[in-house]
This record gives C-alpha cells, structure tokens and sequence, in this order.
C-alpha cells in the first residue's frame, strides 16, 4: 500500500485538527498526572464494569460525535450554499458526508441508543446490574476504539470516501485504494461486534434479570423498547459482519465477492448492506419511540393509553422491519415482483406506528399536562416524525420511487424521521433522565433557547429540501451549476438551507452551554424523583447508588413507582422491615479495555494492510480472551454496613430537604 | 441442572449418533451413485440434512431441557425465520441475474 | 413522608440469579446470531456459486476428503456429548479424556481441511480465481476457523478443569463449549449438503 501520504496534508482545517488532537492529548495528560488521576481514572473509569458509568461514557462520547458529524453538515452546506463554490473540492466533498453519514448513525445514534439503555433499563427493572457486566464494558470500549480509529483516518492515511455504506465496485481496492476504505471497514466492525454483544446482553437482562415480581406486561414501555430494538439488533447485525468481512476478502485477499470482474456481483453488496441497514434505522427509532412513552405519560400524570397495543406495535415493527430492506434500491433492477412485495411490506410498517402516535396523543388527552422540556422535544417530535413518515409512505411507491431515488427528496426524508424520530427522541431521553444519572436537572432557559434553534433551524435546512429534490438535485453533488444554460434554480433554496443548517449549530451550541453552566448552576434533585415520576428509577437516589436497589423492589403492576406512592398518599401502604443483606456485585476489570487495545491494533494493522501487525492484534485479542476465562475471582459483595450507611444518608438528605421546603 | 439428567443419557447421545449417521450415508450415497434426478436429489438432500440438524438439536443440543420460559426456543426459531429469510430473500432477489443474461 | 420503594422484603431469596443459568441463555442467543452470520454466508454462496469464471467448479472437490470430514466431525461431537454426561457423573478424569478425544479429532478435521485447501491452491483454485471460490473458501473457511477457535478453547478449558475440578462454574463452561461443538457440527450438515453435495450432483 502506498504510504507516503501517511499524514494527511494540504488541507488547512486538517492540519488545525492536528494541532488540536496534540494540544488535547497533552493537556489530558498533564491533567491527570497533575491531579494525580491516573490510578482514578483507571479504577473508576476504565475498568468499570457498572452500567451506570459506561452509559455516561457512552453519552459522552455521542455528544462528542454529534459534534464531529454536525461540523461535517455544516461544511457541506456551506459548500453548497452558493453554486460553483470552491470552498471544499470533491474529493474533500466525498470525504465529508461519508465520515457524516457513519459518524451520525453509527458513532452517534447507536452509543446514544445504548447510553439510555445503559442508564435507565437497569433502573426500571429492579435489577443491580445487566446479565453480563463485563461483557457490557467490552461493548463500550469495542465501540470507543472503533470510533477513535474511524476519526483517526482524518488525519492520518485519509477519510474513506464512498459514502456512508461504501458501494463496490467503488469500494473495492481497484478504485479505492488506500487506507481510507479500511478505516471505514474496520471501525464499523470492530464497533459492531461490540453492539451486537450490547443486544445479547439486553435481551437476557432484560428476560431474566427483573425484580421477581416484576412480570414482562408491567414492565416500563422503554423497557420493551429496549427488547424490540435488541432483538432487531441480533438480527440485523451478523449481516453486517460477514458482509464487511466479504468486503475486506476482496480488498485484502484478492476475492470476488462484489468485484466487477471474475464472477462478482456489487449488487449483492446493495442486497446484504441493505438487509442490515434497514432494521439498523428502526433499531435506533424504537427506543426513541420507548422514550416518548415514558415522557407522555409522566408529563400527562396519566398511564400511557393502550400499552398492549404499544408493545404488540412496537415488536411488530422490529419484526417486519426486517422485511423491507429492498426500498433502498428499487431503482437497482430486483424486478417488478420482488419491488411489489417489498413496497407493500415499507408501506405496512408505517401503521403500527401511527397506532404509537395515535397513543401518545390518547395519553394526553384529559391527562394534567406539564410542558418540561422533554415534552417539549417530545410536542417537536409529532409533526416532524409525522411528516418525515408520510414522505417516507411516498418514497416507499416503488415507481414514484424512480424519481425521487438519491434526490434532495430523499435526503429530506431520512433526515426528518432521523432527526425528528431518533435525535429529538433521545434528546428528550438526555433530558428526562439527566437528573437520575448526575444528579441534577438541565438549566431550563438555556434548554429552551438550544429547542427553539434545533425547531426553526431544522424546518428552514431541510423543508427547500424537499423542494430541491423535485427539482431534480441529485445526492452527493460537490457543487452545482447557476450560469446561463445550466441553471435549474437550485441556488435560493439551498442558501435558505445552509442558514437552517447553522441555525441547528447554534443550538447544539446553547445544549453544550446548558450542560456546563447546569453542573454548578442545575436544580438538585434530592429525593431521586426529579419529575414526580411512575417507574422504579425514580423510587430510589440520584445518582444511584452503585448497587441501585438496596432491597429488590416489589411489584403490584405498572407504573409500580406510581401506584406505590399513590398508596403512601392515601396511608394503605404497608411498610415491611428493612433487613439488608450483602449484595453480590461484579468486580472492575482491565479486560476489556486491553482487548479493545488489541482490537485497535489490529484494526489499525489491516488498515495500512500490515498483516503482521493485524495478525498480532488479533491474536493479542484472543490472548485476553483466555485470560478472561482463566479469571474466577470475578466478584465481591457488598457488605451491609455499607449499604446501611448508603441508605441512611440518603434517607437524611430528603428529610432535611423536606423540612427546608417547610 | 438436574433436568439434565433426563435427556442427557447414553442412550440420547447413541440414538442420535446413530440417526446421524443414516441421515447423512443416505444423501451420499443417493448423490454419489447419482440414483435419482437432480430435481428430486436437491429436496431430498435438503430435507435429509434439516432432519439431522433437528436430530442434533433434540439428542445432542438438550433443546428441550430447562425450566422457566423457553427463551433459548423462542430465540431459536426467530433466528431460524430470519435465517430463511436472509438466504431466500438474497436468492429471490438476485434472480433477476438469470434473467438478464 | 418516607420515598423508599427499597423498604421491602423480597419474598424470594431470588435475589441471587442463576449465574450460570443465564450465561448458558446468553451463549444460546450467541449461537442463533452466529447461525445468522453462517446464512449470510451461504446467501452468498448461492447467489455466486454459479460464477466459476471459467476456473474450478464443484464437480471437482475432492470426494473422499469431504466424506471422511463429515464423520470425523460427527464423532467428535458424539465424544463431547460422552464427555458431558462423565460430567454429570462427577467423573473429572473420563470428562477430562473424552474432551482430548474431541479435540483430537477436531484437529484431525481441521487438519484435513487446510490439506484440501491446499491442494486446492496448488490446483490453481484460489480465493482470487472466481467469485464462487471466493465464497467457497470464506464459508468453509469461516466454519473451519470457528472449529480451530473450539479446539483451543477446549483446550483452556482442560487446564481449568485440571485445576478447579468439576465445579458449577466449570460445569457452566464445559456445557457452553460443548453447545458450541454440536453446534458447528450441525453448520457442517448444511455444508455438506448445500456446498459439497450439490457441487457434485
């Protein structure tokens, strides 16, 4: 592999990236060998195997990268703001929405996704911890090194560059040559093991380790979200796997899966990465849908109207998701029939999820409504997802479908049900549950001001969209023509987009300042029920303690938080004695970020295509595997003195917080 | 794991081996002595092949053992609907090869 | 007024889960993923099998080296169920010898696969020749690797137990690999059928 361009240069925002990854590093390690942090951070944080803590991490990390793909979105759309600009040139252009793409979905959405898992399933069910500690800390940092060595090839070697799925013949190394394509392959797949561990790991919490009262129709919706999703990942994941796998023995070994010559086909590519790729959307919209399920009803003081239906809609989806993965290349010649069924299949699922809105809207209705602002990405939600729904019921016509494929329109679509469905769901989950996991609630001036610019700025970027696309402007245009002879138009709206685009920017800005000025300046929340809740996360402290529940909580039913306190309320709730007992928890461990480690170098090895350096850290990955399984001192318990000083104290900080209110 | 006990004895793993072993000289035989037609060969083979496979899961995999919900079944044949799914979806799909040449 | 929902008693001592219980749920799911990643595969293969560029077709694989395969893995999951019920006799040392049986003849498999892989490099039938070798060689491959990875777990796993002895947790994990082990034995059915036999017909 040619590797004199190892450092990427030329580029003046790249060498700025440069300077600041160094100025980063260097200041991360003076920090932590100033305050003396080092043997902190490795107890506390890289070797933790509670999932409290790696949600956070994996929040943080989501953030991070809703950062890195929004500055692509705005790069782009200040490219394409004028016609003819030569502000980013193709090659650059090509470069920017791949990493946008795989960044939004893959290094964003997905460890958002499993930061609320992370911080809340546990909670709602009663349990001390997820089915498989360890395992859930090899997902978090399988994910953080494949994100690391996917933003690595900003700078070294060079982004990959054939969009966010990576098409061959495109892909293969006869035409993408370089570093860049491997980046993409492996931090995805190294990224994906780790997820699919995350959905074997929910799927069996969530099965076997609820309170024992606790029977699967009183679980919380978000709950249920999360074994839908979860089961939609078990399924859709391996696909991809075996289909970057594929991808890789034609670029690495000389194989002809999807090549053009010897036999290979490049639409069976299409057809596997699809087949993934479909389910992998409502994988990420499900617990949105979850979310919103918990919003509605705590801000409605109402139990959510029809929760079986919600639950049946909610599998349903995750099921016949599966089902309707050639939308995404009806143009592509399947043929007629094969395009009827999977149109019809595309148009069925919308129904179960009108059947959810339809819900959410009962829930309200004559329920004593509250505007938090959870409920307010959740009222932003509505329109939005509804209308990104209906473009998608159009989309899903197969030979109108000939026409809007790859266009604006189709670009408009995905982004309205991503962002209206997916980010404002999560959002709205970050908000909800924010006061659980740190403590304290999100400034809500700030809040609004960060909601109000996501709103208009969304609507102004994304609706000429719509617009352009009908227009006839195609996807993944670097630039575009306006003088005479050429011009269709295009140039007001896509200005009028790009303001829209900055807009957004702004209002992520205001989230990060909600978030820093709300660490010193947020209302505590002291008595762990920040928002007057209905489920078990809210019964016990904030943040909770490490072992969550001192006793296992008993349940009567849903919303058992809810109906407990009603109880209390109304004096028939029987107080029983507290009799702690040790409480049997997983030790920290340093497995699974030196197997991450490993990965890392293998990945990084197969990149540059130095098969000794890959070969090693696949076998530095097995090596630790073994070390695991010859380690039988995995845990420890709790002692009750302990836990009694725990709850004691937790105990007196809501007494003197309610004499203080008195 | 006492229930273990019950389908994990000798004569499982025996019946099933021996099971096995029928189903699989069967095909090979009819296929190397090429004794039928290719179009009664193939679901022959095939059905002979998913008949050990649920041998195997009967005799040598304890499919049936357990107490509680029978999670690992349901996950089984969820994964077995998705598995047909994925190669017969892939083979309709990509049919349209035979067409176009 | 008091906020505890943890002011209980939980009637059960269910508080402990069955560790190893669920350990062996999560491997089973494992192992339906791993039967996804195995039919993404042979879509693979029977889209693409036809597509032998002019090169090696399945009428040439070698007959008898497929054949004695087959048994060679069929005995050896036979020995690892053998190897289960010594388990749950307490018996650690014919535990301990049907597992070096099963290992033996996994390596013998394995053994036999890479030779005809091999020849089959030497044929001029490599992974570069045509798109059906390609998926040919990553199918049979994949499952071949997936045995090696067998035969050094198992192999860790009679360390263990040498020094540990039978106990729940050693159970737990002797029942995961041999779950594993019948497992690949049944993937290999359907290679022998889909890929060897119809290659042959």
């Amino acid at each position: 592999m040619d590797t004199s361009h190892f450092f990427v240069t030329g580029d003046p925002m790249i060498y700025g990236a440069d300077v600041s990854i160094v100025l980063a590093v260097v200041a991360i390690v003076f920090c932590l060998t100033y305050f003396k942090k080092w043997g902190w951070i490795w107890r506390e944080w890289i070797t933790t195997v509670d999932h409290k803590k790696i949600g956070i991490m994996y929040l943080l990390a989501a953030l991070l990268m809703l950062f890195r793909g929004g500055v692509d979105a705005l790069l782009m759309r200040a490219q394409l703001a004028v016609p003819n600009a030569h502000f980013l040139e193709s090659e650059h252009y090509n470069e920017i929405f791949t990493t946008h793409g795989t960044i939004m979905i893959l290094f964003m959405a997905m460890p958002f996704m499993f930061a609320l898992f992370n911080m809340v399933v546990p909670l709602q069910i009663g349990a001390r911890d997820v089915a498989f500690p360890a395992l859930n800390a090899i997902s978090f940092w399988l994910f953080f090194i494949g994100a690391m060595l996917f933003n690595l090839s900003f700078v070294i070697g060079g982004s990959p560059n054939a969009g966010w799925l990576s098409y061959p013949p495109l892909s293969e190394s006869a035409f993408s040559p370089g570093p860049g394509q491997n980046y993409w392959i492996w931090g995805i797949q190294i990224s994906g093991i780790g997820s699919l561990a995350t959905g074997i790991n929910f799927v069996v919490t969530i099965l076997k380790m609820r309170t024992p009262s606790m029977r699967l129709r009183d679980m919380p919706l978000f709950t249920w979200s999360t074994l839908a999703s979860s089961i939609a990942i078990l399924g859709a994941f391996p696909i991809l796997t075996v289909t970057l796998a594929m991808l890789t023995i034609d670029r690495l070994l000389g194989g002809h899966f999807f090549t053009s010559t010897a036999g290979g086909n490049p639409m069976m590519y299409v057809n596997l990465i699809w087949m993934w790729g479909h389910p992998e959307v409502y994988i990420v919209v499900l617990p949105a849908f979850g979310v919103f399920s918990e919003v509605v009803a705590t801000f409605s003081k109402k139990r959510i109207f029809g929760y079986s239906s919600m639950v049946f809609s909610m599998i349903a989806i995750s099921v016949v998701s599966y089902y309707t993965w050639v939308h995404h290349f009806f143009t592509m010649g399947a043929g007629a029939d094969v395009n009827i069924v999977f149109a019809i299949c595309t148009m069925i699922i919308a129904i179960p999820t009108g059947v959810k809105v339809f819900n959410w809207l009962f829930t309200m209705f004559r329920g004593r409504v509250r505007i938090t602002q959870p409920m307010l990405w959740f009222y932003a939600f509505v329109p939005c997802f509804l209308v990104g729904g209906a473009t998608g019921v159009m989309l899903a016509a197969a030979p109108a479908d000939y026409q809007y494929h790859n266009s604006y329109f189709l670009i408009a679509h995905f982004h309205q049900v991503l962002i209206g469905g997916v980010v404002f769901g999560y959002l709205a989950g970050m908000y909800y549950w924010f006061p659980k996991i740190f403590g304290f609630k999100l400034n809500d001036r700030l809040g609004k001001w960060g909601f109000w610019l996501w709103q208009i700025g969304f609507y102004v970027c994304f609706m000429p969209q719509y617009a352009l696309g009908f227009m006839g402007m195609t996807r993944r245009i670097y630039t575009y023509n306006a003088s005479a002879g050429w011009d269709m138009g295009w140039a007001p709206l896509n200005m009028v987009s790009t303001v829209g685009a900055f807009l957004m920017g702004i209002g992520f800005i205001f989230q990060v300042w909600q978030i820093v000025y709300s660490i010193k300046h947020g209302e505590r929340d002291v008595t762990g029920d920040a928002w007057d809740g209905r489920t078990l996360e809210w019964s016990i402290p904030s943040p909770a303690p490490v072992y969550n529940f001192a006793i296992l909580p008993e349940v009567k039913g849903r919303d058992a938080w809810w109906y407990q306190k009603q109880e209390m309320k109304n004096g028939d709730y029987q107080e029983k004695p507290v009799k702690y007992e040790p409480i049997h928890m997983p030790k920290n461990t340093g497995v699974p970020f030196i197997m991450a480690c490993f990965f890392f170098i293998a990945g990084f090895g197969f990149t540059f295509e130095w098969m000794w350096m890959g070969v090693a850290g696949l076998i530095g990955v097995v090596v630790t595997l073994f070390v695991r399984s010859f380690q039988y001192d995995t845990d420890y318990y709790i002692p009750v003195e302990e836990i009694e000083r725990t709850e004691n104290e937790y105990r007196n900080r809501v007494l003197s917080a309610q004499q203080t209110a008195n | 794991m006492s229930n273990h006990e019950h389908t994990a004895s000798i004569k499982a793993y025996v019946i099933g081996f021996i099971l096995s072993i029928i189903l699989t000289i069967i095909p090979l035989v009819l296929v190397l002595n090429h004794m039928m037609a290719k179009s009664v060969l193939l679901p022959v083979i095939l059905i002979a092949a998913v008949l050990q496979f649920v041998i195997q899961l009967f005799f040598f995999m304890h499919i049936r053992d357990g107490e509680g919900p029978r999670y690992n079944v349901m996950a089984l044949v969820l994964g077995l609907i998705f598995v047909i799914t994925i190669v017969v979806g892939a083979i309709w799909i990509m049919s349209f090869n035979s067409v176009v040449q | 007024m008091q906020q505890s929902a943890s002011a209980h008693v939980s009637n059960h001592d269910h508080g402990h889960v069955d560790q190893e219980g669920l350990k062996i749920l999560g491997f089973w799911i494992f192992l339906v993923t791993d039967c996804l990643l195995f039919a993404t595969l042979f879509a693979a293969y029977a889209v693409l099998h036809t597509h032998t560029n002019g090169g090696f077709t399945g009428k040439e694989f070698d007959k008898p080296g497929f054949i004695i395969e087959t048994f060679i893995l069929l005995i050896s999951s036979f020995t690892s169920g053998i190897a289960v019920l010594f388990m749950h006799k307490g018996n650690k040392k014919a535990l301990l010898g049907w597992l070096i049986v099963t290992a033996a003849l996994g390596a013998v498999f394995v053994g036999l696969e890479i030779n005809e892989f091999t020849n089959m490099v030497h044929e001029g039938a490599t992974i570069s020749t045509s798109a059906f070798l390609t998926s040919f060689f990553t199918l049979v491959g994949t499952h071949g690797l997936h045995v090696t990875v067998g035969i050094f777990w198992m192999i860790g796993l009679m360390i263990q137990l040498s020094r540990k002895g039978i106990t729940n947790v050693t159970k737990r994990k002797i029942s995961v690999i041999s779950l594993y082990w019948h497992f690949l034995d049944a993937v290999w059915i359907f290679i022998l059928t889909v890929v060897y036999l119809m290659g042959v017909m």
